[in-house]
């Protein structure tokens, strides 16, 4: 593909390498990029990628392993997109990723997202374990096959496969449980999402994973879907209806908010506690969910919730996003956007950094073992939580 | 060529003059209004011309619709006293003109709403109240195309409006319009009172904003939940255009379980925003905008309003702040509503 | 491998240096119409003392060294023309110290407006600084060693007279402080020590600041602008005058443009104001407003907008995005006030014969001691003729502002060469004897300021 032939090519000249990208919405730190903020030149900010981008198509420069890292690195936080003052904001995630397929398309994608996508499509699973094996987190819990419940409890990859994400997993189908919600899992015919595939620019296989899934649900009759991971939520809530996906999706903190409200979880044993929440980006900035989390935390008692100050609209990454919890193109240095965050948690006083997301969770755990903050810090999923106000924990 | 229908013989033998008398902003006795009256009726000079705050109100006031402050404004763009300063004018007849290319025409079978230039304020327009409401001007870009124009009689320019509108009503013509809703009330002044006042023809029927508004309500009666709020209606300049639609204010606040405080500035004798007033040549108007301003929060205030209910984009970005100072908060009507069947508004803050 | 990267990784480690041609081509651009040239290495230090080992390496080998901020002053003055090594020193962030009492902030050369803006409205929300119109990401540093004026232009000047103190690296690797800060007594003022002022305006041809302390000013509680439109170019100074002798107001700026259509051949004179009270903001509006300016509004020639409350930071990005390019450049000079009626209808003409939506605007510098006029040219960076269009353009500006008797601000190439021919000769010489006794290897920002 050629300049003339990329589909933005009549916007991706349009950035003027202002530099808003980089900052959160209070303007506090130039560090909200988390590509920049790891690596701190203007070839990782999103101004610079986009002129590297338009370069490379323009045969201005040629492709390098250090051009494709470089684009790489964006992990689709979408902090660009919110803070760009200029009208094609909306589409600078959308280029980037375009950038990524064409380097998918020429064959060009750096060895750990090759190994992503090719695990994804074999094992339906970006860590190549094998598709057997996903259902296991649920042994020993009692969670049912799903066969026409009200919803599917989709898990996700990370949920599935992840050690430590596994005890969310169960977490939450212990509390859909106490709460009497009527649900299914589909155990170890649970496929990929697509949603970090996408972001990665595999858009065939994205399609491919996305008409699979929709054909399995509807086949199974399924017409809601709590899922446990934003990213999740993010590929059925927005993309699946472009393929005839029509279903009611809910992240499970818009759930478990209900549930709380109508007295179906009793959380009255209380959860005693400074605690700080992370939004994750793919409940934040790309579903402008940022009430529901804060309003289970804030129920509970005991919790003295606090605010770290870039939060919500304007929250750090984690850096875990656009297949990056795995293809780790952010880590080794104390400015990876995780190590940052964990240190800004952690000024807060708070001794809890609580999450919504089984990434963000993995990203963080590790930033807080890197930082030598185990003894101070705990991440807990709110799922963790709520669990254990309500004493299932 | 679009001449104002004007009967000047009903109007010399007019018994009250209330188009001056009743005036808010000048102090006119019975005979001076007389004689003032005769002398913009003749095309001469008169205070009134230069005094008058162009708050549309004594269109209202005339018994005989015989269109006095449509009068007011020729004269004075005749004879040169506009209220506001020239540089104020030239702006104002600039930010008219559309500079973002031609508006995309999509042809419609049904009932439809003009944003006019209000494309803007397009958020406000969601919820089960518009469902399946098409709506027109909705591109910012673009929405000077379906300016109604009719805020030059604030600039003493009825020339502007007259060479402009038609093109306006064609443009809008062109996507098959046969009823028009129309969500600003100064849109629906131009084309329900202003253009038949000077012969200009609208082929479409046009349909005041608060009556669908309250025939949607109607409709969704069962989901309404009464508010059980105090509220104060901010009256715009405008509604003076459409007193027979002023009616659709109340039915709707009672229709929604909202009580409408007791002031003293309500429907005839409710007080401009003040807004255009501040920058106008007359001595003394940026301290007599602000003092309209102070007494109609007051007057709000004082009648225990929780919530001041706006029509107008134009009042809301004059006294949203102030009236928010004060401890009450500003909503636009089609939000209020939106509240009523349990929806969140798009605009509460 | 290159025993230049080599050397740097040894002093910064090896992630903050590259010589990989994405960072080289990233690095070699203005954002204006400069053309790109590429350096041969970009380094990002964290510390002065990293600094000063790279300038004494680039010393002994005689290699060019060309130090970047924010890179927004579109002028081309941070771009390699020689090669050589660009720094990036944007990663020297801290704010160091803010003192309330004697209203100063000392910083690092690599904070930016952003950054330092929201801090002081976090945690000292009575104190403000001198915030220019560029994005957020340009650095303090960078801003006031151009004489870079913010919104207190009017009334506490340019940026640079803000200065109370300078930390620098000489190009021979020595640091230097001037100011209270070299006799241990603090940051808070520059005089009365002898004047060594060489390194503000010098487009960092004679050394890198690394630390600067500089004056913060009451903020209020009230922060708004009023605007006043005429149509008359003339008038515009003395309306100025008015106000400025009204001592009420803060930053005024008077801009006119082609698009969007209602400014078109009108000039909106923005005026900030503040206060802590009603009371304080009324007094100053009557002042301003009704006796300043009631005249104008009478006779009809003048017209009051409104005062607006919450002060908005101006979007100037989206100046760039005009010509739906992604580009913009200007010629910025400090002027007499009076010249302004010229300014813009010369301006206005040069913009209507290259094809290019005219923009221009005035900001007051001091009592009406001056003004900052600028001539602003977008361009579409995928459209080579409007690149040529906009530099065409800024070139007969930037001969424009010389004939009309003022002086380029923050001039590029072209423009410095235009200075330079004018200025009085022994100026000339003792300007070369300056960079030559500081920089006597000609490494520092090689191409500016060059003295035949």
């Amino acid at each position: 593909m050629t300049l003339t032939e990329y589909r933005y090519s009549d916007v991706v000249h349009r950035c003027f390498r202002c530099g808003y990208c980089k900052f959160p919405v209070n303007w506090i730190d130039v560090n909200n990029c988390p590509a920049y903020a790891r690596y701190r030149m203007e070839s990782y900010s999103t101004g610079g990628r986009l002129w590297l981008i338009r370069a490379w198509l323009n045969d201005e420069i040629n492709w390098t392993e250090h051009f494709a890292e470089i684009v790489y690195a964006c992990v689709s936080c979408k902090n660009c997109v919110e803070k760009c003052p200029l009208r094609f904001n909306i589409d600078i995630v959308n280029m980037i990723v375009a950038a990524k397929s064409e380097m998918v398309e020429r064959g060009l994608v750096p060895s750990t997202v090759k190994e992503f996508l090719e695990n994804v499509q074999r094992q339906g699973n970006p860590y190549g374990s094998s598709r057997a094996r996903r259902g296991e987190w649920s042994q020993g819990t009692g969670v049912e096959q799903y066969q026409g419940q009200e919803f599917l409890y989709y898990v996700g990859c990370v949920g599935s496969y992840d050690t430590r994400a596994r005890q969310t997993a169960k977490t939450l189908a212990s509390l859909l449980h106490k709460a009497g919600l009527s649900f299914g899992v589909l155990g170890k015919e649970e496929n990929c999402d697509g949603n970090e595939v996408k972001n990665l620019g595999e858009l065939t296989l994205f399609e491919m994973l996305a008409e699979d899934n929709i054909t399995q649900f509807k086949a199974l009759g399924v017409n809601k879907i709590v899922t446990l991971s934003p990213h999740s939520y993010n590929a059925m809530k927005n993309d699946y209806p472009d393929y005839g996906g029509d279903f009611y999706v809910y992240h499970y903190t818009q759930l478990v908010q209900q549930l709380i409200g109508d007295g179906k979880l009793d959380i009255s044993g209380g959860f005693n506690a400074r605690v700080v929440y992370h939004d994750p980006c793919f409940l934040g900035r790309w579903n402008e969910e940022y009430d529901s989390p804060r309003r289970i935390l804030k129920a509970i008692p005991g919790i003295e919730l606090v605010e770290m100050e870039r939060n919500k609209a304007g929250a750090l990454c984690c850096g875990g996003g656009g297949g990056n919890f795995y293809a780790d193109f952010l880590s080794g240095s104390e400015n990876s956007p995780a190590r940052r965050r964990v240190r800004e948690a952690r000024a807060t006083g708070a001794n809890i950094l609580a999450v919504a997301c089984p990434n963000c969770m993995t990203m963080l755990e590790d930033a807080v073992k890197a930082e030598d903050l185990e003894d101070k810090l705990a991440v807990r999923d709110l799922s963790e939580i709520v669990a254990e106000a309500c004493g299932t924990e | 060529m679009y001449e104002l229908k004007f009967d000047a013989n009903n109007c010399l033998s007019c018994e009250t003059c209330d188009c001056l008398t009743k005036c808010q902003y000048m102090d006119i006795d019975r005979d001076t209004a007389r004689t003032e009256m005769a002398k913009i009726i003749n095309g001469e000079d008169s205070f009134v011309l230069h005094d008058c705050v162009t708050c549309y109100a004594c269109e209202e006031y005339c018994a005989m619709g015989n269109h006095p402050f449509y009068l007011i404004v020729e004269r004075q763009e005749e004879l040169d006293v506009p209220p506001l300063p020239k540089p104020l004018i030239k702006r104002g007849i600039q930010m008219g003109i559309p500079f973002r290319g031609e508006p995309e025409i999509v042809q419609v079978n049904e009932p439809v709403m003009t944003m006019g230039a209000f494309a803007d304020l397009t958020y406000l327009i969601q919820g089960r109240l518009f469902d399946g409401l098409p709506l027109i001007s909705t591109d910012p870009r673009k929405m000077f195309h379906y300016f109604c124009q009719l805020m030059y009689l604030h600039y003493a320019r009825t020339s502007v409006i007259k060479e402009r509108l038609p093109g306006i009503i064609e443009t809008i013509a062109k996507h098959n319009v046969k009823e028009l809703i129309c969500f600003h009330d100064e849109c629906y002044g131009t084309f329900a009172s202003y253009a038949p006042a000077v012969g200009i023809e609208v082929p479409f029927k046009i349909i005041h904003f608060f009556e669908y508004l309250y025939n949607r309500l109607q409709e969704l009666r069962d989901e309404i939940i009464p508010l059980n709020l105090k509220v104060a209606y901010q009256r715009p300049c405008s509604s003076r255009l459409s007193p027979d639609k002023y009616h659709f204010v109340n039915a709707i606040f009672k229709l929604i379980g909202v009580e409408s405080v007791e002031r003293e500035y309500v429907s005839e004798n409710a007080l401009c925003c003040g807004g255009i007033i501040m920058g106008q040549r007359r001595e003394g108007s940026r301290r007599r905008a602000a003092d309209i301003e102070r007494r109609n929060v007051e007057d709000m205030a004082n009648a225990g309003a929780e919530v001041c209910v706006f029509n107008c984009p134009a009042c809301f970005n004059t006294l949203a702040e102030p009236v928010s100072r004060r401890g009450i908060r500003p909503i636009f009507m089609s939000d209020l509503c939106r509240l009523a069947i349990g929806e969140e508004p798009a605009g509460w803050r | 491998m290159d025993p230049l990267y080599q050397s740097l990784a040894k002093i910064v480690g090896e992630g903050h240096v590259s010589t990989q041609t994405e960072e080289l081509y990233i690095y070699s651009f203005d954002l204006g119409t400069t053309e790109p040239y590429r350096p041969d290495c970009v380094v990002a230090p964290r510390t002065m003392e990293e600094v000063q080992e790279i300038v004494r390496l680039a010393n002994r080998d005689e290699i060019p060294i060309v130090p970047l901020g924010g890179g927004l002053s579109l002028a081309g003055l941070a771009v390699p023309f020689r090669g050589g090594i660009l720094l990036d020193l944007k990663r020297m962030d801290t704010i160091i110290e803010v003192n309330e009492k004697a209203r100063y902030a000392l910083v690092e050369c690599g904070v930016s407006q952003g950054q330092l803006t929201s801090y002081l409205e976090r945690h000292h929300p009575t104190l403000m600084h001198s915030e220019p119109g560029a994005p957020p990401q340009a650095t303090v540093a960078g801003n006031l060693a151009i004489h870079g004026q913010g919104d207190l232009a009017q009334p506490y000047g340019f940026n640079s007279d803000m200065v109370n103190g300078l930390e620098v690296v000489l190009p021979t690797g020595q640091v230097c402080q001037f100011g209270s800060c070299s006799i241990s007594a603090g940051w808070f003022t520059q005089h009365p020590l002898p004047d060594l002022g060489l390194f503000l305006g010098w487009a960092g041809t004679t050394g890198i600041i690394t630390k600067v302390s500089i004056r913060l000013y009451p903020r209020k509680k009230i922060l708004g602008a009023g605007m006043f439109v005429v149509e008359d170019e003339e008038l515009v100074p003395e309306i100025i005058y008015e106000i400025t002798h009204t001592e009420m107001a803060q930053d005024v700026v008077s801009f006119s443009q082609a698009i969007p259509p209602f400014s078109s051949g009108l000039h909106h004179i923005t005026i900030n104001l503040s206060a802590d009270s009603e009371e304080e903001l009324e007094f100053k509006q009557k002042m301003i407003w009704d006796d300043a300016l009631g005249e104008y509004i009478r006779r009809g020639d003048g017209g009051l907008l409104g005062f607006a409350r919450h002060l908005q930071r101006p979007q100037v990005s989206k100046t760039s995005d005009w010509r739906k390019g992604g580009g913009f450049e200007y010629v910025g000079a400090i002027m007499p006030v009076e010249r302004y009626p010229e300014c813009y209808r010369r301006g206005r003409e040069i913009s209507e014969r290259h094809d290019i939506p005219y923009t221009v605007l005035g900001r007051v510098i001091g009592m009406s001691h001056a003004m900052m006029f600028s001539w602003t040219y977008a361009f579409n960076r995928a459209d080579p003729e409007t690149i040529r269009q906009a530099r065409e353009a800024l070139h007969e500006s930037d001969d424009l502002a010389l004939e009309l008797g003022g002086a380029i601000w923050k001039p590029g190439l072209y423009g410095q060469k235009l200075v330079m021919e004018r200025m009085d000769p022994n100026t000339l010489d003792l300007m070369k004897k300056v960079k030559q006794l500081l920089d006597p290897n000609g490494i520092m920002n090689p191409g500016n300021w060059e003295v035949a």
